[in-house]
């Protein structure tokens, strides 16, 4: 073999492997503290984004039996029609909107990709997208990856993390086209009353907006709910709402959830989702089908024990002195830890060493999440009840009580 | 918002724990102690509490053994199944009965300290009472579910310790 002494000028100049907006974006911001979480034994995780709640089992037998069936092929891209005529009918009964199934509907593997797919069908490169931190990590990196700008709106302890218009309308620009909303909400647990929601969606009609409403913990609301933000005047042909199983039903590991909206909204998302994903797991649909239509009592069951844990996890940081205003939804509380003079990563990593309790620190859920930490009550009331007490020793030690 | 009003709440939680304190009560649904207590002592009074027991496992050292038995009876005129069931009910071997609809009219679960204590129990005590057509009587072998509970347990939480 013939080597070349002299090395050959590159034809090109060298082109980086990973495209540039890819390696920009930042790696889940809790990814170094889960690497520590697992280092450790008997840690009582605060920390988790999913029900501790096992899939009902009529769920569970639903899938097991459609495979029984045969049912392992794709299915429409769009999804089962039988499971989107069940999710029509279940929308109307629940969330209070009509559409229809044929073409208002689609099945998608999880809001995540939902929300994916729809940003990409309607983002140009440089339109830009508003959205509310704290929010789920998702929101800007899907922006992002749409070639389109995030633009994150803060939102306050003072108003509970609920998105106020006065800050959205300093953000809004005319490349505004999408206003991403997250409530009931992860990290913080807020909530929209109906008056809140009025006031977004004047908003989005004013500067004539696209709305994302991810309502994935509307199932899981302890005030009474109010009709989805889609159903206000102006709202339907502009907004595409997001909701699917892995929160209500305890089905994360299923993938499977929806999105209903005006239909060449739902139609230009099903062309990337075909191309991409071509159609949701077929059992999952299967299982999703039953939890439409059999399994309202488990889904209250589930829902009135996250309520009572809520109750519980409240008071116990008020009482601890670290403030924590009571969420209207989802499975998070998000109290206040600057009292303690501690930074959220400082305060999480100590807790986790000292206590082996693990919180995530507020940050990861936008820079705005400083200063508090995020404690998921999807775990038993004992680990509630222990967690909550290593907390008070941990608060102790350091004279803070 | 709960699904359910307090007293609902209450006997809820009492099904599933008995032995629950009355201040997680109250803080689990958000109320005082004072409220739980007298809550409580309401469904005392109404009789929609009857008693607190345990919910026990399966022992095989204990001499106990258990039968459904299966009751056909000639209702009265005028009583129906009343009077003969308040009769059956009676007995200390009778840990519960109802009246059923279906093949047969009363449906029992008998315990005893011996097959031959509940068979004789049948034989000379139960088949023997006027209006009593025929027993069929069940021996329970094996317990798998109680009162909401699987007595296997499933596998334990598959979660990964930390998630979005």
């Amino acid at each position: 073999m013939r080597v070349s002494k002299s090395p050959r000028k590159p034809a090109v100049v060298p082109r980086p492997r990973v495209a540039p907006h890819i390696a920009a974006l930042p790696k889940s911001g809790i990814r170094d503290f889960f690497e520590l979480v697992n280092t450790m034994e008997d840690v009582i995780s605060l920390g988790i984004g999913e029900p501790d709640f096992v899939a009902p089992w009529k769920i569970r037998e639903a899938t097991i039996y459609s495979l029984q069936r045969g049912y392992t092929h794709y299915t429409s891209n769009l999804g089962d029609p039988k499971l989107r005529e069940a999710v029509c009918k279940y929308f109307a009964r629940r969330f209070g909107g009509i559409y229809n199934f044929k073409t208002e509907c689609i099945i998608t593997v999880g809001v995540s990709e939902g929300l994916d797919i729809a940003t990409r069908a309607v983002i140009c490169p440089g339109d830009e997208v508003l959205y509310h931190e704290p929010c789920y990590v998702s929101y800007g990196p899907t922006v992002r990856m749409a070639h389109g700008v995030p633009v994150p709106v803060v939102t306050r302890a003072e108003h509970d993390f609920v998105l106020q218009v006065s800050h959205l309308e300093k953000a809004v620009t005319p490349r505004t086209k999408v206003l991403m909303l997250n409530y009931p909400n992860n990290p913080t647990g807020a909530g929209m009353t109906a008056e809140d929601k009025k006031k977004v969606a004047e908003f989005a009609v004013k500067h004539d907006l696209l709305v994302f409403s991810d309502e994935i913990y509307d199932e899981l609301s302890y005030v009474p709910r109010s009709p989805s933000i889609a159903t206000l005047p102006g709202m339907r042909d502009r907004t595409i709402v997001f909701n699917g199983f892995s929160k209500a039903f305890a089905m994360t590991g299923y993938r499977i959830g929806y999105a209903v909206g005006p239909h060449d909204l739902i139609d230009a998302m099903m062309k990337v989702h075909q191309y991409s994903m071509l159609c949701a797991p077929g059992p999952s649909q299967f299982g999703a089908i039953e939890a439409l239509n059999n399994a309202d009592e488990e889904r209250d069951q589930m829902h009135d024990e996250y309520e009572q844990r809520r109750n519980v996890i409240v008071k116990r940081f008020n009482d601890l002195g670290l403030h924590c205003f009571k969420p209207r939804g989802a499975f998070y509380v998000f109290p206040d830890i600057r009292s303690t003079g501690m930074t959220s990563m400082d305060f999480a990593t100590s807790l986790l060493r000292e206590q082996h309790v693990a919180v995530i620190p507020g940050t990861a859920f936008g820079a705005c999440g400083e200063g508090f930490v995020r404690c998921s009550y999807a775990t038993s009331m004992e680990g509630i009840e222990t967690a909550m007490e290593r907390i008070g020793i941990f608060l102790k030690k350091r004279g803070l009580r | 918002m709960t699904t359910k009003n307090l007293q609902t709440s209450v006997l809820a939680l009492l099904r599933k724990n008995a032995r629950i304190s009355v201040q997680e009560m109250a803080d689990r649904l958000d109320t005082t102690v004072a409220r739980i207590e007298a809550t409580i002592k309401k469904l005392e009074a109404d009789k929609k509490i009857l008693g607190y027991t345990a919910i026990t496992a399966p022992d095989e050292e204990a001499d106990e053994i258990r039968a459904i038995i299966e009751v056909q009876v000639q209702p009265e005129r005028d009583a129906g199944f009343d009077n003969i069931a308040q009769r059956i009910a009676k007995f200390n071997e009778v840990a519960t009965l109802y009246l059923v609809s279906g093949s047969h009219d009363l449906h029992l679960e008998v315990v005893g300290h011996s097959l031959q204590d509940v068979a004789r129990f049948v034989s000379r005590k139960l088949s023997s009472q006027p209006g009593v057509k025929s027993c069929a009587t069940l021996f329970l072998l094996k317990k798998y579910k109680e009162s909401g509970i699987v007595l296997d347990k499933e596998e334990g939480d598959a979660r990964l310790k930390v998630t979005p």
